[in-house]
């Protein structure tokens, strides 16, 4: 069966590393795996998607609108952006943390995500907003965002990765020095 | 066989070590620069790579060494190609006696780009052989196949992956050894290796009658095929992600006859002629331009036949931008018949707007502000380039006022000059584009006694593409340290009226510099150094003081650095953005920044 997953958010904040660990679990399984990532100019504090489906018999690596099992939303107004993806009871992961534009400190726009996580409780049924913040104080690391957000997709069920599968990954693939504040994120989110 | 994780351009480098590369040059550009990359991390040193000074240098060391034998790749994106087109042209009537293959990465949409322009144009353009992967699997493959091509045809091959395929990743098998070449080593015949014009006419009528032969070879080619519905009176045709696209769009709908072009040049006629029989109406799914869709409305002309072929050129698909699943499905349903998506989601409140911008902490942010202050209250154009300090142009700094290719930033400000003499005129030049484009620029405005401001941002790597090393570095893609070349050196040995190199960081030594050059008569130059912050740890990060702080804002107007937010109507720095450069606290009038 195909997953389809769309994790998006703002250049630099880690979406690629986590498209990566998602791939990588699915492939343990045996499973067929296509992503899309953005790289470039976006890069630079822009919006940057990937998209990552895996199963099998996937033609297009950018998943269709209205498919994606999964958002998971490194920032509000990124989950709102790219929420046409999401298929009916399809589960959004979101961090409550807004990332402001330059354009929004510029015009004085006081953008701080809370309309945009208020138009998410609106229109999705299957919600998880998580305090990215808190959890990365926590885990004494700015750095475990990515993989906090994962595990809580990955404790939706809805991923086709589970929470253990994500650990393996993450012992697998990340360097051991960051393996007990990444596992520490995994734990505080599906403890 | 292995199943390997792989981004297309992974794929595309694997694919040509298994092919038994041995010579690889390129220059970065999104989407191509991770291929080059790959074959340096996966060298067991018996494979020459290098990060040449411009596309033209890379494609013609390339040419060297496949005329010694040897199997050459040439990396670099669609715009590359531009300044690689001398070589190219001339060499696709030499002819190479070695595999090579030439890799130039289209951009559609663009998304990191100046043009869409289509590789597979510049194919038809140079009488070349192109190649056009939908996949990093079939990239892997296509590219042994067309060093196969290459070599079986003593022909430059060309080879154009897009974006989508570039930058997808999927599970790849790829085989666990390979055979190495082994150059037979350049063999002196000044009658193939030298041009001139009657070995060029003799070279063009053998190119004249090898693409018609070639074109029926690819008729049976793997990649290029005929599936769906085979008695159809409709038929759909595509290539590279498009194809995927279309696939995903039909679902298990195959309901019509399906071509797939994967060599647009020269063109599979037989297998095309094969395709149109029996059917009436043929849509073309194309990204870029309607290559396919000439070929196959000047076939129907040229075999007499009844059928209407819909695509750009008649509106049915859109003309300009990318392809996506839901673009390809609004085309065939209206084709078709089958059911299009809809979207059903109430309205969202507005977004913010995104656009890229230069980091928190870099350095160009203080050089232009530097420039901007010296140049306060005086005519000046300011001429941009290609590079992150593109981005110089966003508010609030708006110090680009124009962007041409590669290099321009040089000549165009001399010919503003020409026409606006009471015009200071700057340009704006990074380290990596001044080796590739920049110095003959110089060269012309000292010799044409223009009188224009250089300012060199020279923050000591490519870094838009990913910090690549370049000749400033001291340091090549074979893992030696090698001598840097002195941008201060060349530009003193130019001869301008002065060169100084400031700190980018110190704005006030910046200033100064900026000011005591601009009114020199002939070519001034500074030098503004600092390292890219992605490529440096950061430094002890700066707060405010909310006891001093007035609240101006003037930090927020005049540098426009993610880092500085509003909060609550109040001035902020965010802790998780902060590199520590120190510029706001040399802005704020206050003292109410430090670290």
């Amino acid at each position: 069966m195909t997953k389809n997953c769309l994790l998006c958010g703002v250049g630099g904040q880690g979406t690629v590393l986590a498209s990566k660990l998602i791939a990588f679990a699915a492939m343990e399984k045996g499973e067929q795996v296509r992503t899309s990532e953005t790289i470039g100019m976006s890069q630079r504090g822009g919006c940057v998607v990937s998209h990552v489906r895996t199963g099998d018999n996937i033609q297009s690596p950018m998943l269709p609108k209205g498919s994606a099992d999964v958002i998971i939303a490194f920032e509000p107004a990124e989950a709102v952006r790219n929420i046409s993806y999401l298929k009916n009871d399809g589960v959004v992961i979101v961090n409550k943390k807004a990332v402001k534009p330059v354009t929004a400190s510029l015009s004085g726009s006081d953008y701080d995500g809370r309309e945009m996580l208020d138009y998410l409780k609106s229109v999705v049924k299957n919600l998880t907003v998580i305090d990215g913040d808190e959890i990365c104080e926590k885990c004494g690391s700015p750095k475990v965002l990515n993989i906090a957000l994962l595990a809580a997709a990955a404790k939706s069920g809805e991923l086709g990765i589970t929470v253990e599968e994500l650990k393996s990954a993450i012992k697998k693939r990340i360097p051991q020095k960051f393996h007990d504040m990444n596992l520490k994120a995994v734990e505080i989110v599906t403890g | 066989m292995s199943v390997k994780f792989l981004m297309g351009n992974e794929a595309i480098a694997l694919g040509a070590v298994h092919a038994g590369v041995n010579v690889v040059s390129g220059y970065p550009g999104t989407p191509s620069t991770e291929i080059l990359e790959t074959v340096a991390k996966n060298n067991d040193g018996s494979i020459y790579v290098e990060w040449s000074v411009n596309e033209k240098a890379a494609l013609e060391v390339g040419a060297g060494a496949a005329y010694s034998g040897a199997r050459s790749l040439v990396t670099m994106k669609q715009v590359g190609l531009n300044v690689a087109s001398d070589p190219l042209m001339s060499l696709a009537y030499v002819g190479v006696k070695g595999g090579m293959v030439i890799v130039s990465a289209d951009d559609p949409g663009p998304i990191s780009s100046q043009t869409e322009q289509d590789t597979r144009h510049f194919a038809r353009f140079s009488k070349l052989p192109v190649f056009d992967p939908s996949s990093p699997e079939e990239a892997y493959q296509m590219i042994q196949d067309a060093f196969e091509y290459s070599e079986k045809y003593s022909t430059p091959v060309l080879f154009r992956p897009t974006t989508r395929v570039c930058h997808g990743c999927a599970s790849v098998e790829v085989a666990d050894s390979y055979e190495k070449h082994i150059p037979e080593g350049f063999v002196k015949d000044t009658m193939r290796w030298v041009i001139f014009p009657r070995t060029s006419y003799l070279n063009h009528c053998k190119i004249e009658k090898r693409n018609p032969e070639m074109g029926d070879e690819l008729s049976s080619y793997r990649f290029n095929f005929i599936s769906g519905d085979k008695s159809a009176s409709k038929g759909v045709v595509s290539h590279g992600i498009s194809w995927a696209y279309t696939m995903e769009a039909l679902g298990g709908n195959q309901c019509c006859k399906l071509m797939k072009i994967s060599t647009p040049h020269p063109f599979p006629e037989k297998l095309a002629l094969e395709f149109l029989q029996g059917l009436d109406e043929v849509v073309c799914i194309e990204e870029l331009d309607p290559v396919i869709e000439r070929e196959l409305t000047y076939l129907c002309g040229k075999h007499n036949l009844n059928v209407k072929i819909h695509g750009k050129l008649d509106g049915y698909v859109q003309p300009a931008g990318e392809n996506t699943v839901e673009s390809v499905k609004n085309v065939l349903s209206g084709f078709l018949g089958i059911e299009a998506a809809e979207n059903g989601a109430p309205k969202a409140p507005e977004l913010p707007v995104r656009p890229p911008v230069l980091c928190a902490g870099c350095p160009h942010r203080a050089s232009f502000y530097a420039v901007k202050q010296a140049a306060k209250g005086r005519k000046a154009v300011f001429c941009g380039d290609i590079g992150c300090y593109t981005l110089g142009n966003a508010q609030p700094l708006d110090m680009v006022d124009t962007c041409l290719c590669m290099g321009a930033d040089v000549t165009i400000a001399q010919g503003i000059r020409r026409v606006e003499p009471d015009t200071l005129c700057f340009s704006f030049i990074g380290d990596s584009t001044f080796f590739a484009s920049g110095i003959t620029g110089v060269v012309n405005a000292v010799y044409n006694q223009t009188d224009i401001t250089l300012i060199v941002l020279d923050n000591s790597t490519t870094a838009m593409t990913g910090h690549q090393p370049h000749p400033g570095t001291g340091v090549t893609m074979m893992g030696e340290v090698c001598q840097k070349v002195s941008i201060e050196k060349i530009l003193k040995a130019i001869g301008l009226t002065s060169v100084e190199t400031v700190d980018a960081l110190d704005l006030k030594a910046g200033i100064n510099a900026v000011k005591s050059a601009m009114d020199k008569k002939g070519v001034k130059a500074v030098i503004m150094k600092s390292p890219c912050i992605a490529v440096t740890k950061p430094a002890e990060q700066f707060k405010i003081d909310s006891e001093k702080c007035v609240n101006c804002k003037k930090c927020i107007r005049e540098l426009g650095c993610p880092a500085i937010v509003l909060e609550d109507g109040k001035v902020k720095i965010e802790k998780s953005l902060c590199y520590g450069c120190g510029v706001c606290a040399q802005v704020c009038p206050c003292g109410a920044i430090s670290r």
